[in-house]
């Protein structure tokens, strides 16, 4: 799949910006006043940030207000939905605290389960696609709500959940990798399957439709980079998990979680690079590709 | 509404007999034709004049080498639209409800003044039948010209898809696949047509004939009966010649 940079910027940065939203909605003892100003406009401009990026990826950004209409069937309609409920019901919370200096806890609970839905929901726009075998897999969401919940927990500066958050999702991203790599192959889809012709002998790809590329090839056959694959993977898991935990372990205060943080934001970038880069779309195999 | 209605009766759709495509690419041209000059958004081109031409097709022709494990290898031309599968995926992704299953006829549809191009049905499509048009930024794909099969301005025989109208092979063939009666289910009974990916689960409409098993060639060879060994009754002219000639030095036995 093609990994197209607004798709990447939105889930790294929304997946941040709603599980610092979670973690704010679930403090017991939430910051008010101008601390809690910055707590929200950060996790405000994460988030908004992030949906906003992914505007940039539609044909017709304008007409995004239909999308809210089909949540009976699409996973796409029920995020907007779940991010417009969120970021309602936590900007009232956050209000609360940040100008009456007032808590009012069921709010950020309601705000809270919705942020994760944000990141479930957008979990399953990938982890509903048949036609994506490394995608469609309980690790997918696993993955989302880890990233989503252990950056959070960065942000919102809980150190101990981050730390465990953190190496749970480092191990989510090995299982989806360890998994995904032989998602392809036990899918049983293959190039005999989609032309139907293996019963004659082995197929392959002779002659393409089109001698230039189109639409197709460069949306879901994107090949550029993947021999990079190993070392980006073992960049994104030292970045992403293995240097924050250790800096939030052993260097002091501030300065461990600005390096955690610095670190896991370039990390999360890779591995949501890769999360498009590896997946490959059995509509490549109409053109003999991966 | 991207809820898919309940199955239809009547399903409409292509039969393409991968045993006649000669592989012309007449089908793609003519589709392409009145899907731009009519219904919706033109398919447009992108640098169409330089080495990097690229554009929108509702209708492409792969060819594949088929080898068997005995014999030659085989050229197969293999014409891809869209299947008006009827669980489509492509359908209940979309959040707009611009992308649809009709419930009277069963052909799926997109609704482009509703469609925001998010790209989502043409991932969640198996077949490659979606194509994001760059320069209108909405999802096209094959309407089985919709726009021509109920047009009561064109000559009756004239109510057909664009592609199965102008084949030269006789390769493509348009009816509903619900009716086990109509030709077109005769023809997939027949010739045993089978749906592409059906492990996915789709259930395309559009179904695929098999090529028909290639010829084996005889032996011929119109020289080999003279060199048969003759009178081997051991009799008569030829008889005593063969023997003769045999006993000459060089002669074979
Ligand atoms: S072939 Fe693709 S676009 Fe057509 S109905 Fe099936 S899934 Fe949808
Ligand atoms: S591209 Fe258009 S038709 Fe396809 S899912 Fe998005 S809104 Fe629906
Ligand atoms: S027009 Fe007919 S013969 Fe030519 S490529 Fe299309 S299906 Fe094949």
């Amino acid at each position: 799949m093609h990994p197209a940079p607004s798709v990447i910027l939105f889930n790294t940065f929304s997946g941040l910006g709603f599980g610092l939203l979670f973690w704010l909605g679930f403090d017991a003892t939430p910051p008010t006043g101008w601390i809690a100003f910055a707590f929200f406009a950060l996790a405000y401009i994460m988030a908004v940030g992030g949906l906003l990026a992914s505007l940039f990826h539609l044909g017709h950004p304008e007409r995004f207000l239909k999308a809210f209409s089909q949540w009976k069937t699409s996973w796409l309609s029920r995020e907007g939905i779940c991010a417009v409920a969120a970021l309602t019901l936590m900007a009232l919370y956050g209000a609360g605290l940040v100008f009456f200096d007032t808590n009012i806890a069921p709010l950020g609970w309601i705000g809270g389960l919705l942020s994760l839905g944000v990141i479930f929901t957008t979990s399953m726009i990938y982890a509903q696609m048949n036609t994506v075998p490394r995608w469609k897999h309980w690790s997918t969401p696993a993955l989302f709500l880890l990233l989503a919940l252990g950056g959070g927990a960065l942000f919102a500066a809980k150190i101990t959940f981050a730390t465990v958050l953190l190496i749970l999702a480092g191990l989510a991203a090995l299982v989806h990798w360890f998994v995904g790599d032989r998602r392809m192959a036990a899918s049983g889809t293959t190039l005999a399957t989609a032309t139907g012709l293996g019963h004659i002998g082995s197929v392959t790809a002779f002659e393409p439709p089109h001698t230039g590329t189109n639409y197709l090839l460069k949306e879901f056959a994107f090949e550029v980079g993947r021999k990079h694959a190993q070392a980006l993977r073992l960049i994104s898991m030292l970045l992403g998990f293995v240097v924050p935990v250790l800096a939030l372990l052993y260097l002091p205060g501030h300065f461990g979680a600005g390096v955690a943080v610095l670190c896991h934001i370039a990390g999360v970038l890779a591995l949501r690079w890769l999360f498009f880069a590896q997946a490959e779309h059995v509509v490549a195999l109409y053109y003999g590709k991966r | 509404m991207t809820q898919l209605p309940p199955p239809s009766a009547k399903k409409l759709g292509l039969v393409i007999d991968l045993d006649t495509c000669v592989g012309c690419h007449a089908c793609v041209i003519s589709c392409k034709g009145w899907n731009t000059e009519n219904y919706g958004a033109p398919l447009s081109d992108q640098n169409a004049y330089s080495g990097a031409a690229s554009g929108t097709f509702l209708n492409r022709v792969h060819s594949y080498e088929v080898q068997p494990d005995e014999g030659t290898a085989q050229l197969i031309h293999f014409p891809k639209s869209c299947l008006h599968c009827e669980d489509a995926p492509c359908v209940t992704v979309c959040p707009t409800g611009a992308s649809y299953k009709r419930s009277e006829d069963g052909i799926v549809l997109v609704n482009e003044s509703d469609c925001i191009g998010c790209g989502l049905c043409a991932w969640a499509c198996p077949y490659g039948a979606r194509e994001l048009d760059a320069a209108e930024g909405v999802m096209k794909k094959c309407t089985l010209c919709v726009d021509r099969i109920y047009n009561e301005n064109l000559p009756e025989e004239d109510r057909e898809p664009a592609c199965v109208r102008t084949c030269p092979a006789g390769a493509r063939h348009f009816g509903d696949l619900g009716d086990p009666g109509s030709a077109v289910s005769q023809l997939v009974e027949e010739r045993g047509g089978f749906d592409l990916m059906p492990e996915l689960g789709t259930k395309p409409v559009n179904k695929y004939l098999p090529p028909r098993p290639k010829d084996v060639e005889p032996d011929i060879n119109v020289l080999a009966p003279y060199l048969e060994p003759v009178a081997q009754d051991g009799a008569g002219l030829i008889h005593w010649l063969d023997k003769a000639l045999s006993a000459l030095p060089g002669g074979s036995k």
